[in-house]
């Protein structure tokens, strides 16, 4: 119970750091890759920037509008962080670790459904800025709130297609046994390219990452969902997007990369093995921030139908051809063409278990 | 009274409290808001009964994907209390009984359904609900409900997308 209290402050505290820090490595990356300098006046090499741009945020006029529904206008952000947080407890952060002679699981929840999970909250993270974008009561935001919403139904699909092929391909649903599955180099990326591209866009578009930035896109909309934001509540939202970044980061690297796996981790075991597996997850998870904000700043936003387009006739189909095709590889290879009895993956041993749910349903649905 | 029936009945009541809401509040979209908490509290009831899978669905399927569209919808058309046209006392009295032949046949269904679910007395299989069983009992058991009910639904979507382009449209 103790362990768990740590980890889920510790995961809280670094999630929120990495946020704030992801800020401003945006601006050091955005600098670099117009061959700027970037923020370097407060603190060295600008390190203090991001504690002055909170300051700023939270002495600001905190302001609702007139005519915004207050309460809705206030539950937006709120539900946005809310989401954005809950996503990092079933992420497998690293091997086993021993402390004091007990198994620590570097992993808040290990939930046995853990990428539904993340499929479920993804899902609902766009309420937030429906709600946030519908409260303000302004035209602009209204907008950007309806982007938003069918944005996201669109490149779910997408998404949850390729997440179903690495399901397929694991044989379960746990996060920890995807990963697990992906011991030293043996990753899915290597297996599932076209899958690992699907899920990249789809993460991206689900981020309101550019070029898929559409909903908060400036030159149409002013500010999007939150043009009617100011203060912290706006610093929510912003933040929020971050913390998405950095937590689909955390899944694209847990899914396709291997997670905590590297090549030969076999050489190490124990405390050590955690520690380096740990590391080597975050190292991945940044590698990946950072191509997410070289394709921002290298890349123009899409237009509405063009991103539509992507999502409904590019992405879906791909994915689908994908899974068919992985399905039936799967069968092939566990013998379901070559004539024998195929081989199951479930022996017939749970059937009197399965038995019972049947006899409860009947008994709650007698009608006779 | 053990913890778990004061959870399950502090849920139940939550749960019908909301749901409540949904149908006395004025504002369309604060009923769907309901309806959407409605949503979270009936996935709390699942999780309570161990059934992990279907509660997670439900997040996804339901909150996630068809309550977004509603409120899409609704927001949209932007409805205020003001411009909600008056229903007459036609329509009172035709949704009145319809929502009791409703009624009368939840009662139906449920009246001899017995009040204290027997599966508390029998002792509690935790891997009931999970994902392994489901499944196993989707593809043996119940094979040609499940494999029917999807051909209903690709049914359902390729109506829909032909509805939807009915009159040729040019995009491009």
């Amino acid at each position: 119970m103790l362990e768990k209290i740590i980890l889920i402050v510790a995961l809280f505290s670094v999630t929120l750091l990495i946020a704030t820090y992801l800020t401003l490595a945006e601006r050091k990356v955005a600098a670099w890759l117009q061959d700027r300098i970037g923020p370097d006046r407060a603190g060295p090499w600008g390190l203090l920037q991001p504690l002055a741009d909170a300051g700023k945020m939270f002495f600001k006029e905190d302001f609702i509008p007139t005519n915004a529904d207050k309460w809705l206008f206030i539950i937006g952000p709120g539900i946005a962080m809310f989401t954005a947080l809950l996503t990092g407890s079933v992420i497998p952060w690293g091997p086993d670790l021993e402390v004091f002679g007990t198994t620590v699981e570097l992993q808040v929840a290990n939930v046995d459904v853990g990428i539904l999970f993340i499929m479920g909250i993804v899902s609902i993270g766009v309420y937030g800025i429906m709600i946030g974008g519908w409260a303000s009561n302004n035209k602009f935001s209204l907008f950007g709130a309806i982007r938003a919403s069918s944005q996201m139904i669109s490149y779910e699909l997408a998404m949850g297609i390729s997440i179903i092929t690495i399901v397929m391909m694991s044989g379960s649903l746990n996060l920890r046994d995807i990963v697990e599955d992906q011991h030293g180099f043996n990753w899915y990326v290597w297996k599932q390219p076209l899958c690992f591209i699907v899920f990249f866009v789809c993460a991206m578009a689900e981020c309101n990452r550019a070029p898929f930035d559409l909903p908060e896109c400036e030159s149409e909309l002013i500010g999007g969902y939150h043009t009617e934001y100011g203060s912290m509540k706006l610093g929510f939202y912003l933040f929020a997007e971050y913390i998405n970044m950095f937590i689909s980061c955390a899944v694209i690297s847990a899914v396709f990369f291997g997670g905590y796996n590297f090549p030969g981790m076999d050489n190490f075991s124990g405390n050590t093995l955690a520690v380096l597996g740990t590391l080597v997850f975050f190292g991945k998870t940044f590698f990946f921030i950072f191509v997410f904000m070289w394709i921002r700043w290298t890349l123009p936003r899409f237009r509405y139908d063009q991103l539509m387009h992507l999502g409904w006739k590019k992405l879906i189909p791909i994915a689908l051809v994908n899974m068919l095709v992985t399905g039936v590889v799967i069968a092939a290879l566990s013998g379901w063409f070559s004539g024998e009895k195929p081989k199951t993956a479930e022996p017939m041993q749970t059937k009197v278990k399965t038995e019972q749910p049947d006899k409860r349903l009947s008994m709650n649905t007698n009608t006779h | 009274m053990s913890t778990e029936l004061i959870i399950a009945t502090v849920l139940g009541g939550l749960t019908i409290g909301s749901a409540l809401m949904v149908v006395l509040s004025h504002h369309p979209v604060r009923s769907v808001l309901y309806l959407i908490v409605t949503f979270f509290l009936i996935t709390a009831n699942y999780v309570l009964m161990n059934a992990q899978f279907i509660a997670i669905v439900n997040i996804i399927v339901y909150a996630g994907a068809i309550m977004v569209l509603f409120l899409f919808v609704l927001m949209l058309l932007n409805l205020s209390k003001e411009d909600e046209p008056r229903s007459s006392l036609f329509m009172k009295v035709a949704a009145a009984l319809a929502g009791g032949v409703l009624f009368l046949v939840l009662f139906a269904a449920l009246k001899d359904a017995a009040i204290f679910a027997p599966q508390l007395a029998t002792p509690h299989d935790e891997s009931m609900g999970l994902v392994k069983n489901l499944g196993h009992l989707l593809f043996t058991k119940y094979v040609l409900p499940f494999e029917i009910s999807s051909i209903l639904f690709i049914a359902a979507m390729v109506g829909a997308v032909l509805l939807a382009k009915r009159d040729k449209q040019i995009i491009e």
